[in-house]
């Protein structure tokens, strides 16, 4: 009754680990069987190795954190190499989260993830709020939205989801300018940027300054961002932002999405994904469904 | 895991002892765990085990009380139980054909290097420890120390032992050593590392973590050798040799 078909995505059920609170999986694969999960989407991956940001990195808020990781990874190749030829093992849809500092480096790394034949899907990264050149930048404007989903669309088969930034004016004008441009999906929400002073120094918490809230404390807005996107594009919406229980699942997907990214809440309980899972099936019969595609959208019913 | 004792030893400093199958499951001395304190606090907290007793399913940490965080833990009673997760991270290695080692602690930092002097000992490698507080209200574990050897105390503002920081206490003292376990605040080991840049040593230091197993890339941080990608401190660490990372 969990099952569910999107673009490039077979799933036994609607639950991915978030971009970012996963790394590639080798760390929970040491903790349980990956092969239950719905997908997995991966960190974020760039042309080159980066370092990411100094630390601290992490500040913990009232029911959620900031983070400032900056898009630490091995680069395109090394990812490839190491990581994404190690998942393949798994029978397991693999979401590869990409980001860069211009529309050509989303392309070439794109393309040469598409090339490795080891993923089913993309999820272009445009709402990173933790880099300086790039992420963000082109996320929040809907014309360069458009173009660089375009370019990627124009060079890249495979299913393409654009993950949107919670930080802007105009959610639907963004969401409608990916879908127009050829997305096959919108992950809905990334972090919201924020801050945390040290009342000691008087100083930002962050090295970085600023940094993305996650966690419960923006479930809200994505529950309303969701909504909002559900009832102005016709592709489907992986939805993402404070989920920490079944029932934060069901609310997501009332609200319009067709999966859900579980992010920060693996930090807290690292077997929460699979207890999720497990989960689901009563809380469905719960609430009187008998087929968890029931449930999309159940909001606007 | 539930809670065996918890009680103030110094100067907002604790002691809080846990029993639960965790506790088997150690490893090394200097590995952490990552405690969920309380409904709260959205992230767990990690804390250096201290000691171990495996056959009474055993672990005991040391906080001190300096954040929100800490003052729930102070307000846990024996009996309480509480979300732990680990354990985690690589501790210090043991080597073979050692004689002789020094322990270097500063302040809360004293904490992994105690259940290494017990696995020292047991291997019949003498202990010398120093350790250095901010004064003599933060001492801790002196007694518990000399069992394993000889311990000497500096303070910052003298009011206990030798006046002045760690460094300054070895150079007086004259204390000779090939092989250097420490933990501690970052300006003491960076002092250290500056020092003794041909000295054999480990240094376990401290980070900002979320996750604790290597996924979130929250506690990085930067080997020397800048071919090498940034170490976790979680999953790397956080236990590293003395001159392998930046501090």
């Amino acid at each position: 009754m969990l099952k569910l078909k999107l673009p490039g995505l077979n799933l036994k059920n609607p639950i991915i680990p978030a971009s970012g609170c996963f790394g590639f999986g080798k760390e929970f694969s040491e903790l349980y069987d990956l092969n239950i999960l719905g997908a997995l989407t991966t960190k974020a991956v760039t042309k080159l190795e980066r370092n990411g940001n100094p630390t601290p990195r992490i500040a913990e808020t009232d029911r959620g954190m900031l983070n400032s990781i900056g898009l630490q990874n091995p680069g395109v190749d090394n990812v490839i190499k190491n990581e994404l030829s190690w998942l393949k093992k798994f029978k397991l849809p693999i979401i590869v989260n990409v980001a860069g500092s211009s529309i050509e480096e989303y392309v070439e790394v794109s393309k040469l993830i598409a090339k490795s034949n080891l993923v089913n899907a993309l999820e272009l990264n445009i709402s990173c709020p933790n880099v300086k050149d790039g992420g963000i930048i082109f996320g929040t404007e809907a014309k360069i939205a458009y173009n660089l989903t375009k370019a990627v669309r124009e060079k890249v088969d495979l299913p393409l989801y654009v993950k949107l930034s919670p930080n802007v004016s105009n959610i639907i004008e963004i969401a409608k300018a990916v879908e127009l441009a050829g997305a096959d999906g919108i992950s809905l929400i990334n972090t919201l940027i924020g801050m945390r002073l040290d009342l000691k120094t008087g100083k930002p918490v962050l090295a970085n300054k600023i940094g993305g809230l996650s966690g419960p404390a923006i479930k809200p807005i994505a529950i309303k961002m969701v909504y909002e996107v559900y009832q102005n594009v016709d592709i489907p919406i992986i939805g993402m932002g404070g989920i920490q229980n079944a029932a934060d699942v069901l609310e997501f997907m009332y609200a319009g999405a067709s999966a859900v990214g579980i992010g920060s809440a693996n930090f807290i309980n690292p077997y929460i994904c699979p207890e999720i899972i497990a989960e689901l099936p009563q809380l469905l019969k719960d609430y009187g469904f008998n087929d968890i595609k029931e449930v999309i959208g159940y909001a606007h019913k | 895991m539930i809670i065996i004792s918890n009680q103030e030893i110094a100067s907002d400093i604790y002691e809080l002892t846990l029993q639960g199958e965790l506790a088997c499951l150690i490893k090394e001395a200097g590995q952490f765990i990552n405690i969920l304190i309380s409904d709260k606090l959205f992230l767990r907290r990690p804390f250096s085990i201290c000691a171990v007793n495996k056959s009474q399913k055993q672990l005991a940490i040391l906080y001190q009380v300096v954040g929100e965080g800490t003052k729930i833990l102070a307000s846990k009673k024996a009996g309480d139980k509480i979300d732990v997760f680990g354990p985690l991270g690589k501790g210090f290695p043991l080597i073979d054909n050692v004689q002789e080692v020094l322990l270097v602690g500063g302040g809360i930092g004293v904490a992994p290097l105690y259940e290494l002097a017990k696995q020292l000992h047991k291997r019949n490698v003498k202990v010398n420890t120093v350790l250095g507080f901010a004064s003599k209200a933060k001492v801790v574990y002196e007694s518990e120390f000399q069992r394993y050897g000889e311990v000497y105390i500096a303070t910052i503002d003298g009011s206990y032992g030798f006046r002045g920081n760690v460094i300054e206490l070895i150079e007086t003292k004259k204390i000779s050593f090939k092989l250097i376990y420490s933990c501690g605040p970052k300006a003491m080991l960076k002092a250290l590392q500056e020092k003794y840049q041909h000295i054999k040593g480990y240094v376990s230091i401290e980070e900002r973590m979320a996750c604790g197993i290597g996924a979130c890339y929250g506690c990085s941080c930067k080997p020397k050798d800048m071919s090498l990608p940034n170490f976790r401190v979680c999953k790397d660490g956080p236990v590293f040799e003395l001159n392998e990372v930046i501090i």
